[in-house]
């Protein structure tokens, strides 16, 4: 895919895929401020996400990891009197450079949220939605699309006979499993999940955190969550926020997943995943 | 704010103090018993070390028990993997103690080779080196640590003295070469103690640190 067609035109410049930096960041947040009106809801955060691994964001509730997460597909923008400031670079391009195409943008980014939210509509029509809305007419080529979907969601043996099924005829973790064959459908690069486990029992958990797991060797993933054992499990990187005295969320500390729940850098980590505050 | 939690932490700390000193006692002791030819003492450490041994695995269940029920981490996590090799260390040292006891039932009334004194010195040095690494586990203190670690060069130098006298002694009179090559088995006890417990250090700077890092280079 050309790395310049998130951009509505091509007169746009291209020179930047040059700086583009670090080949193996996806992401980059350098700098980062979001607001809400006058709120100051995230402050100042530097960070790159990897190509081809997890990355979880963890931290108390309030201290605005799905917010710093919605930033990296502009889901913010939907909100009055968002605005971001610094530069969130997504393969080295600024996404909120003027002239960005925003559902061209949130085709590559996807998102699964917490709760699972099939369209009322059957299992079929839910996959086929996305690559339907972006042209795709052809039915063999939708049968393609949606049986490989719902295999790399793991969710094809289970659903394959009731294709015709409502998406809300099935469980939850199914449903979500749906949810994310969904997003695959339009093949994005990167999946941004805001609690996506939340609501299933713990079994349904498992199945999705290991699915994460297979799905991060094709793409990028950022995963909000509560469940620190969770971000434990699944990420290969960690970013850890908390409000700072004026109730902003900060970055207090980003590292290897393994070096952050055994031996993290700063004393506030600490306290957070032993469970001494939070 | 996880008041049973830090207190199942503290009191898994505190189990790991108390096989510390069954272990310092059964070490000294066991040389006590050799000196003084005490063979119902002798009897009684080989006999103790199964409470030793029985002690290890009450605080292996305790750890294994925190982990699948708690999801210990950052220095939790840490203080338990310490504790889990920790306590290999203890039983092993235990099991050292317990050889002496053994040895010494072995020479009975055997007549005396030597009279005894640098392995009584052994023996309290090792069993120094023992309160200190225990002491530097609860206060986290990688300088003690570091410090114990050096004191084992003091146990690797008895122990070569002890080596060398014995050895001149056998060349002297072949008839003591029984008797002497058990009081070698002896020394060398004490001084693989000693190399244990600068495995343990290791695990308190790791506690302390985060990071694994070889500060025990013991001679033997």
């Amino acid at each position: 895919m050309n790395m310049n067609s998130i951009f509505k035109s091509s007169t746009d410049d291209n020179s930047r895929q040059a700086d583009s930096g670090n080949a193996s960041s996806k992401l980059r947040m350098q700098h980062m401020n979001l607001y809400y009106g006058s709120f100051h809801a995230v402050k100042d955060i530097t960070l790159q996400v990897n190509t081809s691994s997890i990355t979880a964001i963890i931290g108390p509730s309030g201290c605005g990891k799905s917010s710093m997460l919605r930033v990296f597909n502009r889901m913010n923008d939907l909100i009055p009197g968002a605005s971001v400031d610094g530069l969130v670079e997504f393969d080295g391009i600024n996404i909120y450079e003027p002239g960005v195409d925003v559902v061209e943008l949130r085709k590559r980014i996807g998102m699964v949220f917490q709760k699972p939210n099939p369209f009322p509509m059957s299992i079929y029509d839910n996959v086929a939605f996305g690559p339907r809305r972006h042209g795709i007419r052809n039915r063999r080529a939708l049968d393609e699309i949606v049986e490989k979907s719902l295999m790399q969601a793991a969710l094809w043996d289970e659903v394959k006979d009731k294709l015709g099924q409502s998406g809300l005829s099935i469980s939850g973790g199914q449903q979500q499993r749906l949810c994310i064959a969904r997003v695959l459908a339009v093949e994005p690069e990167v999946i941004l999940m805001d609690e996506p486990c939340s609501a299933l029992d713990p079994i349904a958990t498992l199945k999705i955190e290991d699915l994460m797991r297979t799905l991060s060797e094709t793409y990028t993933i950022v995963i909000v969550t509560h469940n620190m054992q969770q971000a434990a499990r699944v990420s290969d990187m960690t970013a850890f926020l908390m409000v700072d005295d004026g109730h902003s969320g900060v970055l207090v500390e980003y590292g290897p997943t393994s070096e952050v729940f055994t031996n993290p850098r700063d004393k506030r980590t600490e306290d957070y995943i032993t469970g001494r505050f939070g | 704010m996880r008041k049973n939690y830090d207190r199942s932490l503290k009191s898994l700390q505190d189990e790991v103090l108390v096989m510390g000193s069954m272990v310092e006692k059964s070490v000294l002791r066991s040389v006590e018993a050799l000196k003084n030819r005490d063979l119902d003492l002798a009897n009684q450490i080989i006999a103790g070390d199964q409470d030793i041994n029985q002690k290890r695995f009450d605080i292996e269940e305790q750890c294994v028990e925190l982990i699948a029920t708690q999801q210990p981490m950052a220095v939790d996590l840490r203080v338990i993997v310490a504790i889990l090799n920790i306590l290999v260390d203890l039983e092993r040292i235990g099991d050292h103690a317990e050889g002496i006891a053994k040895i010494t039932v072995m020479i009975g009334n055997e007549p005396p080779v030597k009279p005894l004194i640098d392995l009584p010195r052994m023996a309290e040095r090792t069993a120094q080196m023992l309160r200190d690494s225990m002491d530097s586990f609860i206060r986290r203190d990688v300088e003690l640590a570091k410090r114990v670690c050096d004191d084992d060069e003091e146990v690797d130098n008895l122990y070569n003295q002890v080596f060398r006298e014995l050895l001149l002694i056998m060349a002297e009179d072949p008839k003591t070469i029984g008797r002497a090559t058990r009081l070698i088995w002896v020394a060398h006890n004490l001084e693989r103690s000693a190399d244990r417990i600068t495995n343990i250090c290791e695990r308190v700077a790791f506690v302390a640190t985060g990071h694994m890092e070889d500060i025990g280079a013991s001679k033997y």
